[in-house]
């Protein structure tokens, strides 16, 4: 394997924080993500992953800290300005209308076209040649969503995600849900971007998952750090405890 | 380990019901219904599949079926108007008023009620999707507030004619001749079929896999012979009512908006998945406003064909069952009433079950009650097959 060179992040969150009501969601919380690595989020429900996802994709802002893209300090108020920054983010529910086809999904809201005239046929090159160079094979790109695999639907929404020419690729629990073999599809997948030199976040409940796919493991604890661990050198049994709680720094 | 993703039907296999290559249940149930219908009524009254009879039903045809593709719009959003009817009357007897009373010329008064008509479908659009109120409600209220303000129009009276041989009258008894109605199916076919070679060129030069030639002339010898037995039939008779080609026009048109161009691409979005066509950057409102405008502007045509069969306007126009039987045909021709899926054929095919029904029944002296029923049966029917469509993929 490729151990990843210690390169400067792509994208920071530094000591970002967020209150809901009396309620502090997500308190002093540091994550690196750089280029080229799989970063995985962990921790147990109500530990802030959605929080700080929601941040970085846009969707809340902090109330503390700030955000560092490529070195410069940046503002992400809006879903929009995630997405003009390069930061692509697929959603659990992953956004998909299931009653058109894979071409027309791909281009969802960003349909090439000419005097209101759709190109299809430069739709379908692209896609095509975008799910080859991912090497995600749908038989029929003509079918509607809704009849693919929950696999090819992941697929999918990742490939869309990829449209944009993102630098940063945030993903939220891209495995719940899907069967055994279809994840290891989503995971293959998954490397793939990773191989493509994007900075890749996926968050997860499974630490299964997790340890066969990333290359850091970055933990919360109610809304805290509860540390950052390299996945080759670390037993699950400490991140488990780091999510947990239990004797702690064990 | 093979890296490949391509695992076809991996223990996710779905019920699925055998589906055309449109992709959705599509016409297949449809035809086979009105095969049947031509079968039974045709065995049971020599005149039913006689010239004169279906030169009757396609005239009878096009005012319901131009208010059904504007159904078929709103279905696709997954919404619903239930104000097609009245807004139909309504138009119609605004252009009578304007033309008769107001001596407007013809062709201004039904640009100018057409223009009306849209005006009322941006109220309904903006009760929709600014007040947030339910499309149910907004055209219910229509329904009702907007037969009113036609019987307002009426007047006292409660009816207007049409002068028999002015411009709208004289619409509804245009027939093509004979040799127009051959060039025009041999014109369809040709532009049909080049259109396909073009695309198909097209689509070799962007190294896209192209279907055989078989499918290809197959689609077109189709066409040509249902186009060309049409034609035979009415030619028998007076000829291809004109009312006909411009109901099928506007089939034509709607299809391709809805196919190929941007705003169509979206309304499937937005009655697919709303919200996903909202966070994908597609302003859905003016998605919807745009919908529901279109859909009053195509009852208002309905109308206006309905005024000109008939000669006038009167206190029915736009009533009694002509809503009910827009929407039965759009759903019958196979839009989901779930939003996302149909075409705009469905409102052709969908009125011609529905007015081969009555047509027969009527030649048979059936009581209307019974008629009902029958309507009723193909409907529910034509919902179990949208239902069962639907459900397989969940």
């Amino acid at each position: 394997m490729t151990a990843p060179a210690p390169s400067a992040p792509v994208l920071s969150a530094r000591g970002v924080g967020r209150s809901f009501g009396a309620v502090r969601a997500l308190d002093d919380v540091t994550l690196d993500l750089r280029a080229g690595e799989v970063t995985a989020l962990v921790g147990d429900n109500g530990a802030g992953k959605s929080t700080l996802v929601k941040i970085l994709s846009g969707v809340v802002v902090p109330d503390a800290g700030r955000i560092v893209l490529g070195g410069e300090p940046v503002r992400i108020v809006r879903p929009h300005d995630a997405r003009a920054l390069g930061v692509a983010t697929v959603h659990q529910d992953l956004g998909l209308c299931e009653n058109l086809d894979v071409v027309a999904n791909l281009f969802l809201g960003a349909e090439p076209h000419r005097w209101s005239l759709l190109r299809s046929l430069r739709m379908e090159r692209a896609a095509r040649d975008l799910l080859a160079s991912l090497d995600v094979r749908i038989p029929d790109l003509r079918t509607p969503v809704a009849s693919l695999s929950g696999g090819q639907r992941q697929s999918v929404a990742i490939a869309r995600a990829l449209l944009g020419e993102p630098r940063v690729v945030l993903l939220d629990e891209p495995t719940a849900a899907l069967g055994v073999e279809q994840t290891a599809q989503v995971l293959a997948l998954i490397r793939r971007l990773r191989d493509r030199g994007l900075a890749v976040l996926v968050i997860s409940h499974n630490l299964a998952d997790v340890r066969a796919v990333s290359d850091r493991i970055a933990v919360l604890r109610l809304g805290r750090d509860a540390g950052v661990f390299r996945t080759a050198e670390t037993a699950t049994e400490t991140v488990v405890a780091a999510m947990t709680g239990a004797g702690a720094a064990a | 380990m093979n890296p490949s993703l391509d695992l076809p039907g991996l223990g996710d296999r779905r019920l699925r019901l055998p589906r055309p290559s449109g992709g959705d249940p599509g016409a297949l149930p449809v035809v086979a219904g009105l095969t049947l219908i031509a079968v039974v009524f045709g065995s049971l009254n020599g005149h039913f599949l006689s010239s004169e009879n279906l030169t009757n039903l396609a005239l009878q045809m096009a005012a319901t079926g131009t208010i059904a593709l504007g159904i078929v719009l709103v279905l696709l959003l997954g919404e619903i108007d239930l104000s097609a009817g009245s807004v139909s009357g309504l138009t119609a007897v605004v252009m009578t008023v304007l033309n008769v009373r107001e001596h407007v010329p013809s062709g201004l008064a039904v640009l100018l009620a057409l223009g009306a008509a849209a005006l009322v479908g941006l109220t309904h659009g903006l009760m929709f999707t600014v007040l947030r109120m339910p499309s149910f409600v907004v055209t219910l209220a229509g329904l009702i507030g907007w037969q009113g303000l036609m019987l307002y129009l009426l007047g006292r009276d409660g009816t207007i004619n049409l002068p028999f041989d002015g411009p709208v009258s004289t619409l509804s008894d245009t027939w093509l001749p004979t040799w127009l109605s051959w060039a025009f199916v041999i014109g369809a076919g040709t532009v049909y079929l080049v259109t396909a070679l073009l695309v198909r060129r097209a689509r070799a030069r962007t190294g896209l896999p192209v279907s055989g030639p078989v499918p290809l002339a197959l689609r077109t010898f189709g066409l040509v012979a249902v186009l060309a037995a049409a034609v035979a039939v009415m030619s028998g008779d007076r000829g291809v009512p004109l009312t006909l080609v411009i109901f099928g026009g506007l089939v034509v048109l709607l299809d391709l908006v809805l196919r190929l161009t941007l705003p169509g691409r979206w309304v499937y979005a937005v009655g697919g998945n709303a919200e996903a066509a909202r966070r994908a950057g597609i302003a859905v409102a003016r998605v919807r406003l745009l919908v529901f405008v279109a859909s009053s502007v195509l009852a208002g045509a309905g109308g206006i064909l309905a005024a000109s069969r008939l000669s006038a306007v009167n206190q029915s126009s736009g009533g009694s069952d002509i809503l009910l039987n827009a929407i039965a045909a759009a759903v019958i021709g196979g839009t989901s009433l779930f939003g996302g899926r149909g075409r705009a054929y469905a409102a052709l095919l969908g009125i011609l079950v529905i007015q081969s029904v009555a047509n027969g029944m009527l030649l048979l002296n059936v009581d209307s009650s019974v008629r009902f029923m029958v309507t009723a049966g193909v409907l529910a029917l034509a919902v179990a097959i949208d239902s069962a469509a639907r459900g397989g993929r969940r």
